[in-house]
């Protein structure tokens, strides 16, 4: 799929990138401090041939929903129209650039912007401009005003099983293509029936956005700096799994790991891992699960370029949605899904389960600090480079093991040629 | 059958003396405040609009109650940094179980452990309180924040 890709010409900056010969391997601090980078990524990632989450269907189930969201740090809003189709546009009014929507969620019949009442349908078409011929046969727009000129900025949007993505180029590929077999297959798994949201919250963290999508893809870290997830058994590398990237740009990934199939190995023992005694949970029903899926797969996580990942962690469903607010923070999402068809035990044991991920997470939490330790720990060290070669200097599916780095060198490369970084 | 004046101060000494265990770093203590059969759960205005039962944080009994506080202590992984509460006049009323039910707002200033400081949480206490043999317990604590974002992350008890 490389050649759907907008080829990018080279990148232009102030001051030149130097990736590093050794490619993706090697990752220049300078991209997650460097004002200049965001902005281009804003050209060429956000702007630029790729599908952005955007919503869940389920968020906007009536015509005349809205939910109002980010592509980057563009302000965007997703509506559910007459017609019973979603549509997606900037929500920047197309007179002054105010925001037209204010709140989060809601419905309406029509999207106005209160700065100077421009009335907008719920496609982003400008219905009415307030004072058009004046008052009294004076003031007014120009006699030539053309309202069909002038509209809410429109993305193109796809829904796949529920989930409502959206792109602002006319080069990016079918979602389907652009997302692959594996991405799909696993999308269908989690979200071809009835889904519905049962929790939501979110968590604002110190780190550049990448940070945050190397650490979902990072299978070696959350075995060691999650020790809940060791102690408890529920991911460990000593279990049966691997971490598939998509073909054949390796932007998107899936680890995954078979609870059942543990082999313990003598490797956790000389990790820093949890304490607990031997009695283990004073309240076991924490981790009560029920089998779910054929697969026997118990965990896991899938990350799509640029900025989505969803996660099965035992039968805690959740999608996770990464937003940068500048060059040093942004705003993690937190969904929470059940399906329509649980049952109350079902839908009790993922609240309860609830509690391994989130802003308040036991096994998660900690990501709400390492991400920011690198963004601090890299500071005034921008043209130093981060060592990536856990698992080897390959980029592909490692079936055998997790403990590589394989996925977050998939994401570089893929970051590298859109960005026109590709040395 | 109201509350008598001996009841409420005993009631809010309670809600002092917790909130002193967690500033304090004495979070072992927190657990006693609550009953055998206790719930704690932290959650959001906007989840409890929404109708969503799901919370960021939550204990049914003391079991969780407890691990919540050696997971804390022996598994998660944080930067240093300590909690200080300012809590409101407590609101409590009688309920028709004899149970009390107690709303209470409070503001939680965080302090990390090289100086930076800041508001780290808004919100309300929704509580139920009992008497156990002359003490007042937390049967339920439900911690509603006033926001739905959190900073950074979540890992000592409000």
């Amino acid at each position: 799929m490389p050649d759907t890709i907008v080829p990018a010409s080279p990148a232009t900056l102030s001051e030149p990138l130097h990736w590093p010969a050794e490619g993706a391997t090697r990752v220049p601090y300078r991209v997650y401090h460097d004002p200049e980078i965001l902005k281009l990524e804003h050209e060429r990632i956000f702007r630029g041939p790729v599908w952005n989450y955007l919503c869940l269907a389920v968020e906007i189930p009536d015509k005349g929903d809205f939910k109002t969201t980010f592509v980057g740090e563009i302000p965007v809003i997703v509506t559910r129209n007459r017609d019973g189709e979603v549509y997606a546009m900037v929500n920047r009014c197309a007179h002054k650039g105010a925001l037209v929507c204010l709140q989060e969620r809601g419905n309406r019949q029509r999207l106005s912007c209160v700065y100077h009442s421009w009335n907008y349908d719920l496609t982003g078409q400008l219905r009415g401009v307030a004072f058009q011929d004046g008052l009294r046969g004076k003031g007014g727009m120009p006699k030539d005003f053309d309202p069909a000129k002038h509209r809410l900025e429109p993305l193109r949007v796809a829904v796949y099983n529920g989930i409502v993505f959206g792109t602002f180029s006319d080069e990016t590929p079918p979602l389907e293509e652009y997302l692959g077999p594996m991405v799909c297959e696993m999308i269908r798994r989690n979200f071809g029936r009835p889904h519905k949201i049962i929790g939501y919250h979110s968590q604002i963290i110190y780190n550049n956005w990448k940070l945050y999508a190397e650490n979902v893809r990072d299978s070696y870290h959350a075995t060691l700096l999650h020790t809940f997830y060791t102690t408890f058994k529920i991911n460990r590398l000593d279990m049966d799994g691997g971490m598939i990237l998509a073909d054949p740009i390796p932007w998107h990934s899936l680890s995954y790991a078979k609870r059942a199939t543990i082999q313990e190995d003598e490797g956790y023992k000389e990790v820093h891992s949890a304490q607990f005694d031997e009695n283990g949970l004073e309240g076991p029903e924490l981790l009560s699960t029920f089998h779910e899926f054929d697969d026997n797969i118990t965990h896991m996580i899938q990350s799509n370029f640029p900025n989505l990942t969803f996660q099965f962690t035992l039968n805690s469903f959740a999608l996770r949605h990464f937003v940068p607010k500048g060059v040093d923070k942004m705003e993690l999402h937190w969904y929470y899904l059940g399906y329509e068809d649980d049952t109350p035990e079902q839908q009790d044991m993922r609240i309860n389960q609830g509690n391994l991920t989130g802003a308040a997470g036991l096994v998660s939490l900690e990501d709400g600090c390492i991400n920011e330790f690198v963004q601090r720990g890299s500071k005034g060290s921008e043209n130093e480079a981060e060592f990536l070669e856990m698992g080897g200097r390959e980029i592909g599916t490692s079936d055998a093991s997790r403990a590589t780095e394989t996925a977050i060198r998939g994401f570089w490369q893929g970051y590298r040629q859109i960005m026109g970084f590709a040395g | 059958m109201g509350i008598d004046h001996d009841l409420r101060v005993r009631i809010e000494d309670m809600f002092q003396d917790y909130a002193f265990a967690i500033g304090d770093d004495n979070v072992e203590a927190w657990p006693d405040f609550f009953t055998e059969d206790g719930a704690y759960r932290i959650t959001t205005r906007e989840s409890v609009q929404r109708g969503f039962r799901m919370a960021l944080f939550s204990c049914t009994g003391i079991g969780q109650i407890r691990d919540r506080v050696t997971a804390l202590r022996k598994a998660n992984i944080f930067e240093p940094h300590n909690y200080n509460h300012i809590l409101s006049r407590p609101r409590l009323v009688r309920q028709a179980d004899g149970s009390i039910g107690g709303r209470t707002n409070f503001v939680v200033y965080r302090t990390m452990h090289d100086g930076p400081q800041s508001r780290f949480a808004v919100g309300c206490y929704r509580d139920v309180i009992v008497e156990d043999g002359g003490v007042p317990k937390l049967k339920e604590r439900s911690v509603v924040l006033d926001s739905r974002r959190v900073d950074v992350l979540l890992v000592y008890p409000l």
